[in-house]
């Protein structure tokens, strides 16, 4: 019986090392098992190193999902699989992607992954991907290349470049293959035609890249780098001037959305609106509770979070403006002390309610997968949500232009807040005006929220790290006028944003400050002042 | 008529009050109380709210263990709402009318800054329970959170020796917490032989928002050709905006890592975390942490507070180990006499959460592992390197020049916070 088990033994350790043989990918088997065997990040890297020596494209599927943490061993029997998700999860062969079954979480452990893990496989991946068919991904896999220069990676670029077709893939290849022979060990002929190959690239990277090699070599092709270096910088300085024009026009934009709610309940009607900030934070509230109720009950529809959002906020806010208007502040027109206070109390009410109903920590609102991400003109990186935050701020400012100046209601509002008695005998309800005007503000700063809950926490505070700059805003730019506004919210981003580089945002928010109460005390009613009787009275 | 009424509305709440006052007298006879000072609203409400909930819940639990001494605990809540002189004024009320026997709160600096001459003058006893800038030791307080050298300085070593990291972006919110941190980071980076022009400093208002042109001067400063790393003392609200332009203008922490000292778990909460995976916080304690005692906590943690998705954070943690170390301390000395529990607290060991023993140290601070972890994409860390042992808490800091010869030793005969090893004398600077 004993000999028997010994003769089981021995022919199974047969079958085992013929193994390999029978299959071509059973080498690359065996390198991936190795996974489940490395206890620390540096032996992980080193099974990495080696798939990626293998040159075979079928470990990149593999490498990636290790990268994203889907890589799991089985604790039974040590064996790897892809697994995405949570719970109960299916297995997939690591090498042929082909469901083999499932398991618990519990029964799998995950790979860990630290950054310099993700680095190397990036670069592996990277290498690899650089014979993949798509020429997108050759593209990507140059891109990476070229961000992060492998001298190593030289002849692999090399081969690559030779069997390229596609002219755009060819040169973004050129450029990873000059970038990794800054780092290589070439000959200087070599090197001086790669500095020119960089310096003509201009971009950030570029720019570190020549830096590198500045510090690294001496005589001429020093020289010829630091020239090349003063070059980039010279472009880099006028594209940087546009991208704080941008960055202006982005905090202006936010600026404008905050304050132009305020620019109606205070500078068309006159009202202290201390809980101004607090309707921008209702409006974002909505967009959490959207949110979930489409996590939860239609999922398909999250791209559209925001458009639905949008009315719901405008009906929530401009609701509880209307309760506020005729609750409290219809008691106390012409008292503008006791105004701004009721406001501020109000505001303090609403804060606490929103905390105790949702809890006093950040809610997560999502962002849309058409607002992710950014684009680069020239050497400028414009961010999705920005854009979309400048053209929605612009659209909701022509639309309340035109409600103003070219619906009754506007007419309506303008004569009452113009001259309250003469309205009146005409037969205008002034205080159903005054309620609808107020609620109209309000509704306003709810569709602000909306937006502003895209690039702000959507916390009980929220609201409180506007209403200064929205007053800000609103008394620079001339109180009743729209446009006032509009040019007030894109000075002070812009100014702020020129400011922020030489002053710091500390300082430079000071500066503003200061340079607004010099501005008031020339010209007290604003830049765009409203002329004539009204204003006297 | 009306006065009538009014008057006998104030009869009857005056009564009221008399009596809730005598129920409470009546009570303190049987009762143990357990002072919690953290802000239930205005802005630190976000962080704060959780630390009061987390006491209530160890006080729970101790009372179902029996209590201390054979007497049930009982939680004494006021709300300071996040104004820092009504701190002082909350605490002197905790300490003088409601007569308990320690008291657990604070989260800012300036918030402990201003309880600190009402618990020396009454002799109370003050559980502080975050990661502060040090420079202090004070005899009634008992720091369960980290010192810099608990957190920032070996998130530092971590980066320069496992990422190769050559240039430092210290980016932080504008008030003491950052721009101690930062200072003592500094003096250390240059003792590393780290160059001026290789770091950066930037200091932003409380809850700034507008982080396109910091984030990108950091991609600009990060692209010199050396591995940059942001080590962040940036606090609660303005996190969210700024991983939100991290992520939005690409900055993956392959490239550029922020190591941040006040993001955990709560915070992430609030995030989107899929772009951010990779990048680090230091603490002293994760939820993700995997032993027994942990996995207890949580399940406590998310029974008592009744929601699956609550999370648990550092300053929680400390809060469980000062918690334990005062019932211990109490336990040891057989009363809850200030002075009697200063003395038997220090050497008093508990075990804290990440599977080791804290012990509370000579000059109020513990022992503690530092822990750096990257972030995931379900908004948990992963433990990516962590001390062999467990760290002292280093009240002053060796990496600054009037600090370093400062000592404190809260035992007899020194009985010191700050003693001057040089000259030999106590009383340096920071006397409060």
């Amino acid at each position: 019986m004993r000999l028997f088990g010994k003769i089981a033994v021995a022919l199974l350790v047969v079958f085992s090392a013929l193994a390999p043989a029978l299959a071509a990918d059973d080498s690359l088997r065996d390198i991936v098992s190795g996974f489940a065997d490395a206890r620390n990040f540096s032996q992980t890297e080193k099974i990495v190193t080696q798939l990626g020596k293998t040159g075979d494209p079928a470990v990149v599927p593999l490498l990636e999902a290790l990268g994203e943490g889907d890589l799991r061993v089985r604790k039974e029997d040590r064996a790897v699989f892809i697994a995405k998700g949570k719970g109960t999860v299916t297995l997939l062969d690591p090498l042929t992607r082909e469901a083999v079954g499932s398991a618990t979480e519990r029964e799998l452990t995950k790979i860990k992954v630290n950054n310099s893990l993700r680095r190397s496989i990036r670069d592996t991946v990277g290498g690899l991907a650089l014979m993949a068919a798509a020429p997108e991904k050759r593209k990507a896999a140059a891109s990476t290349l070229f961000a992060n220069p492998d001298p190593a990676a030289l002849d692999a670029i090399e081969t690559a470049m030779a069997a390229e077709k596609d002219p755009a893939v060819a040169e973004s290849m050129a450029a990873a293959r000059a970038a990794a022979i800054v780092y290589s060990d070439r000959p200087d002929i070599e090197k001086s035609a790669a500095i020119e190959i960089i310096a003509g690239i201009g971009s950030r990277d570029a720019l570190a890249l020549l830096s590198s090699l500045e510090a690294r070599s001496q005589g001429e092709l020093k020289e010829q780098a630091a020239a090349a270096i003063a070059r980039a910088n010279r472009t880099l300085a006028f594209w940087e001037m546009g991208q704080n024009v941008w960055y202006g026009i982005s905090l202006g934009s936010v600026l404008l959305l905050a304050a132009i709610g305020l620019a109606i309940t205070f500078g068309v009607m006159g009202v202290i609106n201390m809980a101004h900030g607090e309707m921008v934070m209702i409006g974002a509230y909505v967009t959490f509770v959207v949110q979930e109720l489409i996590r939860t009950s239609a999922p398909g529809l999250f791209d559209w979070s925001l458009a639905i959002a949008l009315p719901l906020a405008f009906l929530t806010a401009g609701a509880a403006g209307f309760a506020i208007e005729r609750g409290v502040i219809r008691f106390l027109y012409g008292r503008p002390l006791e105004t701004l206070l009721a406001t501020w109390g109000i505001s303090l009410i609403l804060q606490q309610a929103v905390r105790t109903i949702f809890g006093p920590t950040n809610r997560e609102v999502g962002t849309p997968s058409w607002m992710s991400g950014a684009f680069e003109i020239g050497q400028i990186t414009i961010t999705w949500n920005r854009l979309s935050i400048v053209i929605f701020a612009l659209a909701v400012f022509f639309i309340l232009l035109w409600a103003l100046n070219r619906t009754s209601f506007g007419l309506q509002m303008r004569a009452v807040t113009q001259n309250r008695r003469m309205a009146a005998s005409m037969g205008i309800r002034t205080p159903m005006v005054d309620a609808m005007t107020f609620a109209l503000g309000s509704g306003i700063a709810g569709i602000a929220g909306v937006a502003l809950s895209q690039i702000d926490n959507v916390s009980p505070n929220l609201g409180q790290g506007y209403i200064i700059d929205s007053f800000m805003v609103v008394v620079f730019g001339g109180v009743g006028n729209l446009w006032g506004t509009l040019v007030g919210a894109l000075t002070l981003g812009i100014a702020n944003k020129f400011l922020e580089p030489y002053a710091g945002a500390v300082l430079g928010k000071i500066l503003v400050l200061v340079f607004i109460i010099l501005f008031i005390q020339k010209r007290p009613r604003g830049l765009f002042a409203l002329k004539g009787r009204a204003v006297e009275a | 008529m009306a006065g009538c009424i009014r008057n006998l509305a104030a009869t009857v709440f005056g009564a009221a009050l008399t009596a809730s006052v005598m129920a409470g007298a009546a009570r303190a006879e049987e009762t143990i109380k357990v002072g919690i000072l953290h802000s239930l609203s205005g802005t630190m409400a976000i962080s704060e709210t959780t630390l009061k909930d987390v006491m209530l819940m160890l006080i729970e639990e101790q009372n179902k263990k029996g209590g201390v001494l054979g007497k049930k605990l009982e939680a004494v809540v006021v709300d300071p709402a996040s104004d820092w002189p009504l701190f002082a004024e909350k605490a002197r009320e905790l300490i003088e009318k409601d007569k308990v026997a320690a008291v657990f709160g604070c989260w800012t600096s300036v918030s402990r800054k201003s309880v600190l001459p009402v618990f020396e003058e009454l002799n109370g006893l003050l559980f502080y329970p975050v990661q502060y800038e040090g420079e202090e030791s004070q005899r009634n307080v008992f720091y369960t959170g980290a010192a810099p050298n608990q957190q920032a300085i070996p998130a530092v070593d971590y980066l320069m020796n496992d990422e190769g990291v050559e240039r430092w972006v210290l980016a932080g919110t504008d008030y003491v917490y950052p721009r101690t941190t930062n200072k003592i980071l500094e003096a250390y980076l240059k003792s590393k032989g780290v160059a001026e022009e290789d770091i950066m400093i930037n200091y932003t208002p409380f809850g700034h928002s507008d982080w396109q042109t910091i984030v990108a001067d950091i991609s600009k400063f990060g692209s010199a050709g050396k591995k940059t790393a942001v080590v962040s003392t940036i606090n609660g609200d303005a996190n969210v905006p700024f991983y939100k332009e991290l992520g939005n203008q690409g900055i993956k922490a392959e490239d550029i890592p922020v190591v941040a000292f006040s993001v955990g778990e709560e915070e992430l909460a609030g995030l989107d975390t899929a772009p951010l995976v990779g990048h680090l916080a230091a603490w002293n304690y994760f939820q993700s942490v995997d032993t027994p005692e942990n996995e207890e906590f949580i399940a406590g943690w998310k029974g008592f507070i009744g929601d699956e998705k609550r999370v648990t954070n550092d300053p929680m943690e400390a809060h469980y180990i000062g918690f334990n170390m005062w019932v211990k301390a109490v336990e040891k000395a057989g009363t809850t006499d200030p002075d009697a529990v200063i003395d038997s607290i220090v050497g008093v060991s508990v075990p804290n959460l990440s599977g080791g023993y804290s012990t509370m140290m000579p000059n109020h601070h513990i022992t503690k592992p530092v822990l750096i972890g990257e972030i995931q994409e379900d908004g948990q860390f992963e433990t990516v390197w962590e001390t062999p042992g467990l760290v002292v808490g280093d009240e002053w800091s060796d990496y600054l020049e009037d600090s370093k010869s400062l000592i404190a030793d809260w035992r007899a005969p020194m009985s010191c916070g700050n003693f001057n090893t040089a000259t030999g004398k106590c009383g340096g600077k920071g006397v409060n």
